[in-house]
């Protein structure tokens, strides 16, 4: 087959299976509608394997326009693909996920009236981050880029008739707004400087001649053309990608069911900003500020949402934050133009991340939709494959040797070290730090989950933090004599088949991705400007080696500790907890609260613009608009109306005679020329 | 003065006569026969002009079918047409100024030099074995038959139309619909219903409840 | 000899005697809707003169679809008008104002 009619088969095939289980979903049945988008996300993922294949052994990369839009004033608006090894890889990812996930759903909705309609909604999502990786211009992306937000909104409030799933829904969408709104400002900022154009390979060529150029946004300040374009741009990658200060949205997302909080809120579509920079590194790489800005964003966030993971309860939101937590990770790697780096761990935590949240999933599924880490413990008997899978997940996520995250994670440090850029000071203390703290949560929660008492026999269900899920089912977690069961077969299968890549892709891929030629020609990094890879690659002798090499690090101790004092405080000494957490009261607080920033976003933006909006209500709608130009024009018409009224006698032969008289008038008119003449 | 002239005059004469009394007549019957004769007149005219298929069609149209329909509805109709003319000429100083001035208007137009007129002073003769009719027929038949067929749906547009603005159904009649009774189904008339049998109760008692 | 502008000007005349009817009637909805056809009539004149003096048919076709459409108005304004006589017994102009709101 031709490439790219390939290409286009990828995209479309989960397009079409979500057409068909969301349209036709009433008629064809559950059994149909999973068949069909399964059928559509595995036809993809094939494809997509084919085509990584494909590219891995000599293929040429395929960048050209599939069809023209729209053309405006000269700027063409295109469908055009551009899948190089980087598309490839992000396609392999976001297709295998998604099947695993596809998979994943018939166990884990099997009792929910909107069982096709979530089928549509995923196949959807997948076509929609498809679109966004393979794009080879700014509008597809962008429309890439929104598409997986409507997407990521509808199955926020899935369960529609939840008020806190229609809040986080919400939420998720406003706050996504403004990263938009900054995205579609660097879009703007791109085809009005660079050269007119949205085509990738346009503007990266236009790039290094503006390399020194400014604009005056505001009359009498300079500034630099590359920096403001590249941090509007990452503005967009803040939202997307949940980064501080535009992260609120992500904890709250984990209303939504849970196959959908691992494939779109973990694995693929939150790192669309970090593919995003990814591909922009020719702009980035020409604005050192741009870059600090992304590396302090990426610090503040790898560090002090990992903070957050330590005082929740809920199991899926310790996995968020986590999620939060290695976002920053990713974004840190991209400040420190080691891109390629992020995009490495970006795969390796796809795969882990997928697989803690699915395992979430599996364990709520076994506590009959308790989510609460304090009623759980000891499932370790009830749930073995969920158990040992998670386990690997966890080790993979803290950076164990030889798991995939800690080549990944550990390149990132090591890049963070060998920068030089303004705040990597900061950032090297960021992620080391974070190390510790990832290990700490990460084995609380696995402590709390798996082993110790089997705390669900004392559960009082009456209190029941969760009270929201009313709606959608009828449990409300296991009863005192209830045990937990291993999920079946669906369940357990994807479990499996992603602990497997957690395990080994990082020791496969970390040679070609890092250090070899992989993202040759995709990413581009100024090495005399920012050395960071440079220096790594020097130090690098093989996969073997860093492993070995592991045991003499920094951040492997740190982890070990981090489990160790997991162990010991939720296992040994419970008290030692709970002693912290009276001692600490002011943190702690700040802490369970999330350092007030829902608070603050609530009382500035949300009050702030809804007195804004009383404002404009009162004074510009009832004042302005309703009393002076509606009111005032109405009455204004009533008046001439009054006077014009009595011309209105409601008789047909004054109507005629006025008729008659208007013809002898427009005849004077046009006669009294022929006749002059 | 040329015999085509005097026809012409006397037309003319007739037309405007019979044209005024369409306008003026008391009896709208009268304006209605007034009317026919203005348009027969005008048929002559048009023979004049040697339009001699819609001569003869005008005369078909209107004086055979328009004005028999006018006919028949005034007679149908059962109005005082005394009171309807009454207060008539109130408005003869408006109207007559404004028709005078029109005629004033159009024909200054028509007589200034500007208009040019004097230029087609006469009828081209037709080409060998051509008539009117066959002339306007090759028209009708080609480059006009859209708008012929059109006219033609506009005429059973105007028929269907007539009909249900005059349709009526009188509520007064006693007039079945056999359709309807030969539908009816024994579900309709009769009820079967099931009851336990209930002993004969006492009438006074029963008074009694009532009165209570 | 018989010239195009005598036939203008009678058509001229003829369409100024049914503006006159029609402002002068103020009462009888028959006697409107002749004069309106005394005013197609006065317009046909216009039309067959010119065609036949400047040997163009198309004059010709026009009126044959004016005698077409002013039947079909003439039909349905006698229909309507037999409707409101009936609704109303009268078909007095002065007695139809409800369009006045």
């Amino acid at each position: 087959m031709e490439m790219k009619s390939l290409y286009l088969l990828i995209a479309l095939a989960p397009l079409l299976g979500s057409a068909l289980a969301g349209l036709f979903g009433w008629a064809i049945g559950r059994r149909a509608a999973h068949v069909a988008t399964i059928a559509g996300v595995m036809v993809s993922a094939i494809g997509s394997a084919y085509t990584l294949n494909y590219l891995l052994n000599g293929g040429e990369p395929f960048n050209g326009n599939i069809y023209t839009w729209l053309t405006v004033n000269g700027i063409e608006y295109s469908v055009g693909f551009l899948v190089d090894n980087l598309t490839a890889m992000m396609m392999v990812v976001v297709t295998s996920v998604s099947l695993m996930v596809h998979i994943y759903t018939i166990g884990y909705m099997s009792e929910d009236p909107g069982y096709q309609r979530f089928f549509s909604y995923i196949s959807l999502f997948t076509f929609s981050m498809l679109m966004l990786v393979m794009s080879n211009n700014f509008v597809q992306l962008f429309f890439g880029w929104e598409a997986v937000g409507l997407v990521s909104y509808l199955l926020i409030g899935f369960w529609f008739k939840k008020p806190t799933a229609i809040f986080a829904n919400l939420k998720a969408f406003l706050v996504n707004r403004v990263g938009d709104f900054g995205f579609a400002l660097g879009i703007g900022m791109v085809l009005y400087h660079f050269g007119g154009s949205l085509n990738y390979t346009d503007v990266f060529a236009a790039a290094p001649a503006l390399k020194d150029a400014t604009i005056e946004l505001i009359p009498g300040s300079t500034w630099s053309l590359m920096t403001v374009t590249c941090i509007l741009l990452f503005i967009g990658a803040m939202g997307k990608s949940a980064q501080f200060p535009l992260h609120v949205w992500l904890p709250d997302s984990m209303e939504g069911p849970t196959p959908i909080s691992a494939l779109i809120h973990a694995a693929t579509m939150v790192t669309a900003g970090i593919f995003m920079v990814s591909r922009m590194s020719p702009l980035f790489e020409l604005s050192d500020t741009a870059l600090s800005v992304v590396l302090v964003a990426g610090s503040i966030t790898a560090l002090f949402m990992g903070f957050l993971g330590i005082v929740q309860n809920d199991i899926k939101r310790v996995v968020a934050y986590s999620t939060l937590s290695q976002l920053g990770y990713m974004t840190v790697a991209l400040g420190v133009s080691a891109y390629n780096v992020a995009v490495f761990h970006l795969m390796t935590h796809a795969f882990f991340k997928a697989l803690l949240f699915l395992a979430a999933g599996s364990v709520i599924i076994g506590m009959h939709h308790d989510q609460d880490m304090r009623n759980m413990g000891g499932l370790r008997k009830y749930m073995p494959i969920t158990w040992i899978t998670s386990l690997i997940g966890s080790l993979a996520l803290i950076g164990t040797p030889f798991f995939a995250g800690f080549y990944s994670k550990d390149s990132i440090i090591e890049a963070v070290h060998a920068s030089n850029l303004a705040g990597s000071g900061f950032a090297y203390f960021a992620v080391v730090a974070g190390v510790f703290i990832t290990a700490f949560y990460s084995f609380r929660l696995y402590f709390l989950v798996f082993h110790g008492e089997e705390r669900w026999m004392k559960v009082q269900h009456d209190d029941h933090h969760h009270d929201a899920h009313d709606d959608h089912d009828h449990h409300h977690g296991l009863g005192p004599n209830d045990k937990p069961h291993e999920s079946p077969w669906v369940v357990t299968l994807p479990l499996v088949l992603l602990a497997i890549p957690s395990v080994f892709v990082g020791y496969i891929a970390i040679e070609p991705m890092l250090y070899g030629d992989f993202f040759k020609g995709i990413i581009y990094i100024d090495h005399e400007a920012h050395p960071a890879m440079a220096t790594m690659a020097e130090h690098f002798h093989g996969a073997a080696a860093m492993t070995a090499h592991a045991l003499q690090t920094l951040p492997f101790w740190l982890a070990l500790a981090g489990v160790v004092t997991a162990w010991f405080f939720y296992m040994k000494a419970p008290q030692i907890p709970a002693a912290i957490k009276r001692m600490s009261g002011p943190i702690y607080t700040l802490l369970e609260n999330k350092y007030y920033l829902d608070d603050i976003y609530f009382a500035l933006f949300a009050k702030g613009s809804r007195l804004l909006g009383m404002g404009f209500w009162k004074v510009g709608d009832q004042a302005l608009i309703d009393g002076l130009l509606v009111n005032g024009s109405a009455k204004l018409v009533g008046l001439f109306s009054r006077v014009t009224r009595k011309l209105q006698s409601g008789f047909i032969y004054s109507y005629a005679t006025a008729m008659i008289i208007g013809v002898l008038g427009l005849m004077t008119l046009w006669l009294s020329g022929v006749i002059a003449r | 003065m040329s015999f085509q002239e005097v026809v012409f005059y006397v037309l003319s004469a007739i037309v405007l006569y019979s044209g005024l009394r369409v306008v003026t007549a008391k009896n709208p019957v009268h304006a209605a026969l007034f009317l026919v004769l203005a348009f027969f007149s005008a048929a002559g005219h048009w023979l004049l002009m040697q339009a001699e298929f819609l001569a003869i069609a005008l005369v078909l149209v209107y004086v055979g079918a328009v004005m028999v329909l006018f006919l028949f509805v005034v007679m149908m109709l059962d109005i005082n047409f005394e009171k309807l003319h009454e207060g008539f000429w109130r408005h003869l100083p408006l109207a007559g100024t404004v028709a005078v001035i029109m005629i004033v208007e159009m024909v200054m137009v028509l007589l200034s030099p500007s208009a040019d007129l004097s230029s087609m002073n006469e009828i081209a003769p037709l080409a060998e074995g051509m008539s009117n009719v066959r002339e306007l027929g090759l028209q009708i038949y080609t480059t006009y038959l859209l708008p012929f067929e059109l006219a033609a749906v506009l005429l059973l547009l105007a028929i269907v139309a007539a009909i249900a603005l005059t349709m009526r159904k009188r509520k007064d009649t006693k007039y079945i619909d056999p359709a309807v009774q030969v539908r009816v189904q024994r579900a309709d008339r009769v009820r079967v219903l099931k009851m336990d049998a209930e002993p004969r109760a006492n009438a006074d008692t029963d008074n009694n409840e009532s009165a209570a | 000899m018989l010239t195009l502008t005598h036939y203008l000007v009678l058509g001229a005349i003829l369409f100024a005697i049914s503006v006159l009817g029609i402002l002068l009637n103020r009462k009888n909805v028959i006697v409107l809707l002749m004069a309106i056809e005394l005013m197609l009539l006065a317009v046909n004149y216009n039309f067959i003169a010119f065609s036949k003096y400047l040997s163009d048919t198309g004059g010709q076709i026009f009126v044959f679809f004016i005698l077409t459409v002013a039947a079909a108005e003439s039909a349905i304004g006698l229909a309507i008008m037999v409707g409101l006589f009936r609704n109303l017994r009268t078909i007095s102009v002065e007695d139809l104002g409800s369009l006045k709101g």
